[in-house]
């Protein structure tokens, strides 16, 4: 009886994630293979769907674009939460302040995604409050077009998003650096630059993986900050399939699916590579 | 370490990204005071309620009473469930047993998959059954999904921690394997659950991606959100959003009071190393 017990424990677990992700997501390779008209999906098993996906250059563009907004957010992401967590863990003595600090951070996941993309709006618009005070202090003539609505829209809310998942696991690997490494550094005649490159990079390897692997993964599977920020003048992979989901084509929303998918498991599996997360809790 | 020019240059840092992150959910919350003439943007145009007004009459917006008892009741179900659920798992995860392996990687896969494929898998599947989708059911599934990966992982820190020597001297003074669990595991890890159930509270309240399609007739307070930025031009929005913000704090703000409140009387308060309630992913 108890070595069923493990069984049972996660019996429910594995229920849910068999009934809500496993078979949604088998119905979603079978469907991929589906004809369709403008009423109904017709079971077949056709190439079409995916014809369509490989050949049309307009889906390569999307495809090429949502790697190109997971990349350029990483990359800002990363820099940005590498320093916020290393001045969190190395530069704040006090721990009470540590704390203080760390909650303020994480405050705002607590309001709705949405909510905070659309917050941007008064900020960035034509008549928004950064135009008013830049042309308010002369530094332009006439109000900057590009910032809302526009790839660097974009950008800086899934920034604004996401900085979030990498400061969180940067930080908590930072925490578990033996001080005592940095102390052996630095009498061993290492500065600042070296300590850093040498010890507490390596040593947060396994947080910035976590923190990857997330921000990675939002961004592509974004539709909603595409669509709201870049005033429907970018595209996603996943605003396509959503567009395409809004025009019942499921069958072609569903290939799309399937690509995305697989592209979003190689990268991860490339970046699980460097780390077991497992170890890592 | 660095010099104090470089402190001083990450400090500076750090306060212009808390600036960031709060600035503009300041401004709509100013912003949906706006007088009745006012526009989206500043200069406010006097001062009023009017916005808040405006969200329950139900000719301005649709029936936001409805989606907010709505995606209240959902996401009480959802944190209910997220919390028993992982417990269970995270339980029986501290031991190697056979799959436990393979478990893992679905669970971690779960977090993986982009939400609006499972939104898209979970309809098709209702869909081809010819089930009704319904928040209750298609969008509570869809939702654990996402949930509980987070509490597992944040149990999986839990128990990385846990000092196994207060189980065995239960179980050497005679206490059954419920007893122990009672009386001496879950007292010691409750903080973290409540970090579980606000971390379930907080994913399934704002989501909509994964009840976009999964949600059926009824549609939650996120997904009015998202309907509305498309069509509504008006302050109502922020307002809506101010409104949105301050339950989620309410209710954020009310367990981690209730679990200060709920220490104090048992005297010493039972904290967990790196268990903090809303400590995001990574634990």
């Amino acid at each position: 009886m108890p070595r069923l017990f493990p069984w049972l424990q996660t019996a429910p677990l594995l229920a849910v994630l068999l009934v809500f992700l496993v078979v949604p997501l088998a119905m979603l390779v079978v469907v991929s293979f589906y004809d369709y008209d403008s009423f109904s999906l017709i079971p077949d098993f056709v190439l079409t769907n995916y014809q369509e996906v490989f050949t049309s250059a307009v889906t390569w563009r999307t495809y090429l674009k949502t790697l190109w907004f997971a990349g350029l957010t990483w990359l800002v992401t990363l820099g940005l939460g590498f320093w916020l967590a290393y001045f969190l863990a190395f530069v704040v003595r006090s721990p009470a302040w540590r704390m203080v600090l760390f909650v303020l951070t994480t405050v705002p996941f607590w309001t709705s995604n949405l909510i905070r993309m659309i917050a941007w709006v008064p900020f960035l618009g034509r008549n928004g409050i950064l135009n008013n005070g830049l042309l308010a202090v002369g530094a332009i003539d006439r109000p900057l077009e590009f910032l809302l609505f526009s790839d660097f829209a974009v950008i800086l809310a899934f920034v604004h998003l996401y900085t979030l998942f990498m400061v969180v696991p940067i930080f908590n690997t930072m925490m578990r650096i033996d001080r005592r490494l940095l102390e052996a550094a630095r009498d061993a005649g290492a500065g600042f630059w070296q300590a850093l490159w040498c010890v507490i990079l390596p040593l947060s390897k396994p947080g910035i993986g976590i923190g990857s692997i997330f921000v990675v993964v939002l961004v592509m599977g974004d539709f909603a900050t595409v669509r709201l920020m870049s005033g429907g003048q970018s595209a996603s992979v996943g605003l396509m399939i959503s567009n395409q989901i809004g025009l019942m084509q499921y069958p072609a929303a569903a290939a799309n699916a399937v690509v995305l998918l697989a592209m979003v498991l190689l990268l991860v599996s490339a970046m699980l590579r460097a780390i077991d997360i497992r170890k890592e809790l | 370490m660095p010099g104090r020019a470089a402190r001083i240059l990450l400090g500076g840092l750090f306060g212009l990204f808390l600036l960031f992150l709060y600035g503009p959910t300041i401004t709509i919350g100013i912003l949906s005071f706006q007088g009745p003439d006012g526009g989206l943007t500043f200069p406010m145009n006097g001062a009023s309620l009017h916005w808040f007004a405006q969200l329950f009459q139900p000719q301005a917006v649709g029936d936001l009473g409805a989606a907010m008892r709505r995606t209240l009741a959902l996401a009480a179900m959802v944190t209910a469930s997220t919390v028993v659920i992982s417990l269970l798992a995270g339980m029986a995860f501290r031991r190697r047993f056979r799959g436990s392996g393979a478990v893992f990687y679905l669970t971690i896969a779960s977090l993986i998959v982009p939400s609006i494929l499972v939104s898209l898998g979970i309809g098709l599947l209702f869909n081809q059954m010819e089930w009704e989708p319904a928040w209750y059911s298609s969008a509570f599934g869809a939702q654990l999904t996402w949930t509980l990966p987070f509490g597992l992982l944040i149990m999986f820190a839990v128990f990385n921690r846990f000092d196994r020597s207060w189980e065995e001297a239960a179980r050497d003074m005679g206490a059954t394997p419920w007893q122990s669990f009672r009386h001496v595991v879950l007292p010691i890890i409750a903080p973290s659950v409540v970090g579980i159930a606000l971390f379930g509270f907080t994913l399934s309240f704002d989501e909509f991606a994964r009840t976009l399609l999964t949600a059926g007739s009824g549609n939650t307070l996120p997904l009015e959100i998202l309907g509305m930025t498309t069509t509504v031009t008006t302050p109502v929005l922020y307002a809506l959003g101010t409104v949105s913000t301050a339950v989620s704090f309410l209710v954020i703000g009310g367990a981690i009071l209730g679990v200060r409140l709920l220490g104090r009387r048992r005297g010493a308060a039972p904290e967990a190393r790196g268990s903090a309630p809303g400590t995001p992913p990574g634990g």
